[in-house]
């Protein structure tokens, strides 16, 4: 599936060419959140509301009197994307109603960082789901609170170092596994749940666009490498993102009304040392912490095909 | 025309955001709320209110949800209490930072811990500097009236800020009081539909909540806080203008049995109905005391309080709520310091009572005027403040 | 001479931004220490660069070729690390 690679044959002429997540932003060179961003609103269209949740996107877009947002956009707080976006919702929906707003279609977003998203934005997230509200939430995940410099998350994957999980003479830094942010979504039995990648821009706009179209809450998990954070070169953004797939550390899936589909299945994945081996938050790891982030990816890389499979029965 | 009824108070909330024809509502239950948002509910599931109803999972939800709900172009209402309120704080400064006019019940009650679902003032006190136009209820009348009043104020364009109205809990909020409940078209012709001044709209793009360096904030601070300062014209014209339409009165500070006295008792919301028969009495047995009650707590009318206190020999400030290790209570320091720098000035003793929904007894204000005397001549000293009716 | 900065009543309503995308005219060209050009002769105009570029730094020529905004380019070297063909290259900026 990592079609754009192998085949020429890609057509950016089928994407639109207006830019909705404005060039000059502040995002720092190479920044894997603004890359997905700038991407989904191409799928989005300018019919869009955007709620953003603080953090480096809300940073970099809008320090007064700079906006880079071409689409309208709020930002309230850290924990409450979700929460915004159930009222924006709501309103238009009566504001429809009443015929007091455009009888269009609106694509509402809620968007937040890994932290935003699975940490303290966590309960309006999953109350915003469990209510239905039809919005599409859009976790751009850094595996860290980088705006703030870079501290751990329960996004942060095994083995990182951040500031708030230092590597040490005691310490291989993060010591828990990442928490399965997409999984968690998919609990809530909402119609649509993606993970996605902006080194694979057709894989992501196509998602895009069915979350947009789904009726009530999708959910897509947008990996977006950070050079800051993960400090590799900032050439190597679209590069790491791959890899993540690649490897199966980060594996593109979809589960559409209940059911998982693995968009990309790897005949033989690569080790997960070619993922590591750029990051410098990884590389302080020794050969056993190695081999240890290796089993926890066979495992869950397996069970999810296992589920895909599972889930394909069904279907017969 | 109205129709005269007696109605729970909540209930009568609802009504009047019912008639304010409320477009989303986000609510959490909440003691000594609850029965507003139960109330909206079965509206709204009956088919009595065509409004959106948002059951979120938390009061910061609810308030996030109005936030949104009220950038879209919607008039967003919600209601809450104590720890709901608490829980509510940051989004209470966004949501006057950002000049949405959303308006929320405050069914008053006391903060945990010790974990009380009774009444006083704590919960309101603590968000006091948050931006917010901040109204007080005496009456089940009052509670009605300033709730339809709300959306006018806050939505008027010369205003777009937040407005709460406080109602005592359960002592207010859950009695069942007669009241005048207006017409639909009556509240149509004095509340026209919301007219956003800001609104996510794609066809006009706009960025809410940006960045604000130390270059601008300060200036973004100003400009907020004139708004607040000067919105006071704006609600005594709608209030004007209220009184002409419904022939019910409101001021900034409400005064009772003032001409002449010599004491006056200080007090907001509903224990001003005991207090006024305590003034009775004692103005029977032929003492010169008398009533102001705080109906608009912010922006605070300076000139109005000054104007009420003008010429007696004390005030004896009653609050119920206690700012720990301070003055004692948040409405008699605010007294204080608008009197501090006046020539000629008041006495002011500070009382705080009814903590957590203790009686304030007619008994309560005789001791309280009591100890004012009492304090007057002895030249005005001792404590910052007093508690009433504690136990030792 | 100075400009004298804005009072208070000057900003809009809660410092809301109403023109869109206005960081355009902010000028994050000037960050790039290297900044990419272009071999036509090994271009085969896919777009992959122009769409995988986190600044929406390169537009389609009239030609088909991406060309670069070097106004916004940070000078990440996504481009040209990621071009199949190897049409783009990196070279020190000249400031
Ligand atoms: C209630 C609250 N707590 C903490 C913060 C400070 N804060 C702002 S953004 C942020 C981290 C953001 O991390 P994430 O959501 O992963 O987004 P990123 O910056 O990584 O894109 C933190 C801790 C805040 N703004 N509000
Ligand atoms: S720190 Fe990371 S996520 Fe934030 S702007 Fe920089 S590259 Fe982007
Ligand atoms: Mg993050």
């Amino acid at each position: 599936m990592p079609q754009e690679k192998q085949h020429p044959g890609f057509i950016p002429r089928l994407i639109s060419p207006r830019e909705l997540f404005a060039e000059g932003n502040r995002g720092c060179q190479g920044c894997g959140e603004a890359l997905a961003i700038r991407q989904i609103l191409k799928a989005a269209g300018p019919d869009t509301i955007v709620c953003s949740a603080t953090g480096c996107v809300e940073i970099i877009s809008s320090p007064y009197p700079e906006t880079a947002w071409r689409v309208p956009w709020i930002h309230v707080a850290f924990e409450n994307a979700a929460a915004v976006a159930s009222g924006v919702e709501a309103a238009i929906k009566i504001l429809k109603k009443r015929g007091r707003y455009h009888d269009r279609k609106i694509n509402i977003i809620a968007l937040a960082g890994d932290g935003g998203t699975a940490d303290i934005g966590l309960q309006a997230l999953s109350g915003a789901f469990e209510r239905r509200h039809d919005f599409t939430y859009i976790c751009t995940d850094n595996e860290a609170y980088m705006n703030t410099g870079i501290q751990r998350s329960s996004a942060t994957p095994y083995g990182a170092s951040t500031t708030t999980s230092p590597a040490g003479k005691e310490s291989i830094g993060q010591t828990t596994p990442k928490k399965d942010m997409p999984m968690i979504a998919a609990a809530h039995d909402i119609p649509y749940v993606a993970t996605c990648c902006p080194s694979y821009p057709m894989d992501l706009l196509a998602k895009a666009a069915k979350a947009f179209n789904t009726e009530g809450p999708s959910y897509l998990h947008v990996l977006s490498p950070c050079p800051t954070g993960w400090r590799h070169e900032s050439h190597l953004t679209v590069e790491i993102g791959r890899l993540a797939v690649e490897t199966g550390v980060f594996p593109l899936y979809e589960i559409i009304e209940g059911r998982l589909k693995m968009n990309v299945v790897m005949e033989k994945r690569k080790p997960v040392k070619e993922y590591l081996k750029h990051q410098g938050r990884f590389r302080h790891l020794g050969p056993d912490e190695i081999e240890e982030i290796q089993r926890i990816v066979d495992e869950k890389y397996v069970r999810l095909l296992r589920r895909a499979e599972f889930d394909r029965s069904l279907e017969r | 025309m109205g129709i005269r009824t007696g109605m729970e108070v909540s209930i009568a909330i609802s009504e009047a955001v019912k008639l304010s024809r409320a477009e989303v509502i986000a609510a959490y239950p909440i003691t000594p709320q609850t029965h507003i948002v139960e109330e909206l509910a079965r509206m709204v599931a009956d088919g009595e209110l065509d409004a959106k109803f948002i059951m979120v999972e938390s009061e910061h939800s609810a308030m996030s949800a109005c936030i949104g709900a009220a950038a879209a172009g919607a008039r967003s209402f919600t209601a809450t209490a104590a720890q709901g309120l608490a829980l509510m704080h940051e989004m209470l400064y966004i949501a006057s930072g950002l000049r949405l006019p959303v308006v929320m019940a405050v069914a008053n009650r006391a903060m945990s811990a010790p974990l009380s679902i009774w009444g006083d003032h704590s919960d309101i006190m603590a968000e006091r500097d948050s931006g917010w136009i901040q109204l007080f209820a005496e009456t089940g009348q009052d509670a009605f009236d300033l709730t339809i009043q709300a959306f006018r104020i806050a939505e008027d364009e010369r205003v777009s800020l937040p407005v709460v109205v406080n109602i005592d809990g359960f002592t207010l909020s859950h009695v069942i009081e007669p009241l005048e409940i207006e017409s639909q078209e009556d509240v149509d012709r004095f509340l026209p539909p919301f007219k956003p001044v800001i609104q996510l709209d794609p066809d006009k793009p706009i960025s809410i909540g940006p960045v604000g360096f130390p270059e601008i904030y300060t200036e973004i601070k100003k400009q907020q806080n004139v708004a607040l300062v000067e919105s006071y014209k704006v609600i005594r014209e709608i209030w004007n203008e209220f009184r002409d339409m419904f022939g019910r009165e409101y001021h900034p500070v409400e005064s009772y049995r003032t001409e002449d006295a010599e004491i006056l008792i200080h007090i907001a919301g509903s224990t001003a109905g005991t207090a006024r028969i305590a003034v009775d009495m004692l103005r029977e047995k032929g003492e010169k005391v008398g009533l102001i009650r705080t109906r608009l707590w912010r922006p605070y009318p300076f000139e109005d309080m000054k104007k009420a206190v003008a010429g007696v020999k004390a005030v004896a400030a009653v609050d119920r709520c206690l700012s720990f290790g301070g003055q004692g209570g948040p409405m008699c320091s605010e007294l204080k310091s608008a009197m501090y720098n006046l020539e000629e000035k008041p006495f002011i003793a500070g009382f705080i009572a009814g903590l957590g929904g203790r009686d304030i007894t007619i008994e309560d204000f005789f001791t309280i005027v009591k100890e004012t005397k009492k304090m007057l001549e002895e030249g005005g000293g001792g404590e910052e403040y007093r508690m009433i009716g504690v136990r030792e | 001479m100075t400009e004298k900065k804005p009072g208070w009543k000057e900003y809009p309503l809660a410092a809301v931004i109403s023109k869109p995308g206005s960081c355009t005219y902010h000028n994050t060209g000037d960050w790039k220490t290297m900044r990419p050009v272009r071999d036509d002769s090994k271009c085969d105009k896919c777009g992959f660069c122009w769409i995988i570029c986190p600044d929406a730094a390169l537009f389609m020529g009239e030609d088909g070729y991406y060309e670069v905004d070097l106004y916004h380019c940070k000078g990440c070297g996504i481009c040209a690390h990621e071009c199949k063909k190897s049409a783009i290259r990196m070279i020190p900026e000249e400031h």
